[in-house]
């Protein structure tokens, strides 16, 4: 059998599987930059298991939300001297080990493509350098 | 035919006689309610027996001395900017858009159901610091459609913003004028630059467009076992305390000097009480 026009089909075929493969090659590279939320200094643990925390840091919020705004249970506040792990704020609690919500919460968040609307009210703390 | 329309006809005039007294029935339950608890502050000084709030719980109240006041220029002021500047409250700069946790009132709008005929100037002029009274039957709470308002075991009417869309049915339930609604973004600047909200307190959170805002009783600093700011500011014009606590300082003021709240008639039941 005949082969017609070999000299164009076969670019034809590299051609239409690099398009078809595009998507998945164009990203490989960016795949492979994992977010790497910036390590508290001041800390060794989080207020749960760092598991936990990945996967459920927004339920966390949430129970931490409803404990303070509507049953008025703020938790520990912090004592004269002494440094307080578990009180129940984002603004006062979290991001006093996360200092940074754009080094910590955003390079996670911006690679997940959530954006919590959580900083229209809350505020951020202030960014150092 | 004929005895189908018949049916129809008395089926709905059935309907609107039902339509008619239903409501005006169910009215003047209503106002029988209003009258029985209408009995004004001598009775809700005792407070807490016929309140929404479970009456083993605390309802946090206070006594304002309008006569310190008066004879202190500028003490009003110096309360609200206590609260505003604590709140992260924004100043838009008219009264259109005004947002107010805590402000000055004239006497004949604080206290309208007063008649005013032959009322001693003075009084006219006395600087009537006012704020959420806290209520113990609450009329924002009952108008809230998503509980985002709402009575808690301090007996202080909070707001969850996080649960606040926008509605204003409360705005239009409170008698007292006590709520604001976020019309522009309270972390803007105006057309010179200046921003709403001079200098933002790192400690507690804005709010945004379209929320309905008030005066939350302090209820981040009772948890530290502070009095609110206001009473902080006003240095022994305000008393603050538990109403329902019968050894509580308030509750002594309340029993020695004679007071008033306002509108007691509403059948709110005020937490605010005012020496005059
Ligand atoms: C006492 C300081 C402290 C507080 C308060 C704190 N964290 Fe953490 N958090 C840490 C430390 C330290 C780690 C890293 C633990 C590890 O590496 O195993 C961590 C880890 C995390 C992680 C996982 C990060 C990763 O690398 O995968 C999340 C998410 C997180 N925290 C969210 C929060 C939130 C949300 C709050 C507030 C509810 C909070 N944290 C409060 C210290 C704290
Ligand atoms: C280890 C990565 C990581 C870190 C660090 C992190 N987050 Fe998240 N967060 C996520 C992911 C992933 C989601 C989305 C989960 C989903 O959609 O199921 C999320 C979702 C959320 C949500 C729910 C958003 C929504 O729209 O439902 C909130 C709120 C939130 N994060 C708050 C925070 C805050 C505040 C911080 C910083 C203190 C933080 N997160 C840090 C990974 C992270
Ligand atoms: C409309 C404004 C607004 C938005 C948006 C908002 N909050 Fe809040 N939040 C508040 C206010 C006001 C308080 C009450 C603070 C207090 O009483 O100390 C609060 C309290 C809280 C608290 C407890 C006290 C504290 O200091 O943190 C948590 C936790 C919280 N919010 C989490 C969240 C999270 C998570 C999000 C985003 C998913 C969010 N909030 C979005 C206004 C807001």
């Amino acid at each position: 059998m005949p082969m017609y026009d070999m000299n164009k089909i076969l670019p034809g075929l590299i051609i239409f599987a690099g398009l078809m493969t595009f998507p998945i090659w164009y990203n490989s590279g960016n795949a492979g930059a994992v977010p790497k939320p910036e390590k508290p200094t001041n800390a060794k643990e989080c207020v749960r298991p760092t598991d936990y925390m990945r996967t459920s840091h927004m339920v966390l919020l949430n129970e931490y939300r409803d404990a303070v705004v509507r049953d008025g249970e703020r938790g520990a506040i912090k004592d004269a001297g002494g440094v307080e792990y578990d009180e129940k704020s984002l603004m006062l609690g979290c991001m006093k080990c996360h200092v940074s919500a754009k080094k910590f919460c955003d390079e996670c968040h911006t690679y997940a493509a959530v954006k919590p609307y959580c900083w229209e009210c809350h505020i951020q703390p202030k960014e150092t350098n | 035919m004929d005895s189908n329309r018949r049916k129809f006809l008395k089926l709905a005039g059935l309907g609107a006689i039902a339509g008619v007294a239903a409501p005006s029935a169910f009215n003047s339950l209503l106002k029988g309610e209003a009258i029985a608890s209408s009995g004004g502050h001598a009775e809700s000084a005792g407070h807490g027996g016929h309140a929404a709030a479970a009456p083993t719980g605390k309802q946090y109240g206070l006594v304002i001395d309008v006569k310190q006041f008066a004879d202190t220029p500028g003490l009003g002021e110096h309360c609200i900017r206590a609260c505003h500047s604590l709140h992260n409250v924004p100043d838009f700069g008219n009264k259109k858009d005004e947002i107010k946790w805590i402000w000055i009132e004239k006497y004949e709008n604080a206290f309208p159901e007063h008649s005013n005929y032959k009322r001693n100037a003075d009084l006219h002029k006395m600087p009537i610091v006012t704020l959420c009274n806290h209520c113990s039957k609450p009329p924002c709470v009952r108008a809230c459609p998503t509980k985002a308002t709402f009575k808690n075991k301090d007996g202080i009417v909070m707001m969850d913003f996080h649960r606040c869309i926008g509605c204003r049915f409360c705005m239009a339930a409170c008698p007292y004028g006590a709520r604001s609604f976020n019309w522009r973004d309270p972390r803007g600047k105006n057309e010179i630059g200046k921003p709403f909200i001079s200098r933002i307190n790192p400690d507690f959170p804005t709010r945004t467009r379209g929320v309905v805002e008030k005066c939350n009783f302090c209820s981040e600093r009772l948890a530290k076992g502070l009095q609110p700011a206001c009473v902080e500011a006003a240095g022994g014009a305000m008393i603050f305390g538990d109403l329902n606590d019968p050894g509580s300082e308030i509750n002594k003021v309340l029993s020695e000097k004679f007071t008033i709240q306002r509108k007691p008639s509403l059948g709110t039941n005020p937490s605010l009480f005012y020496i005059l």
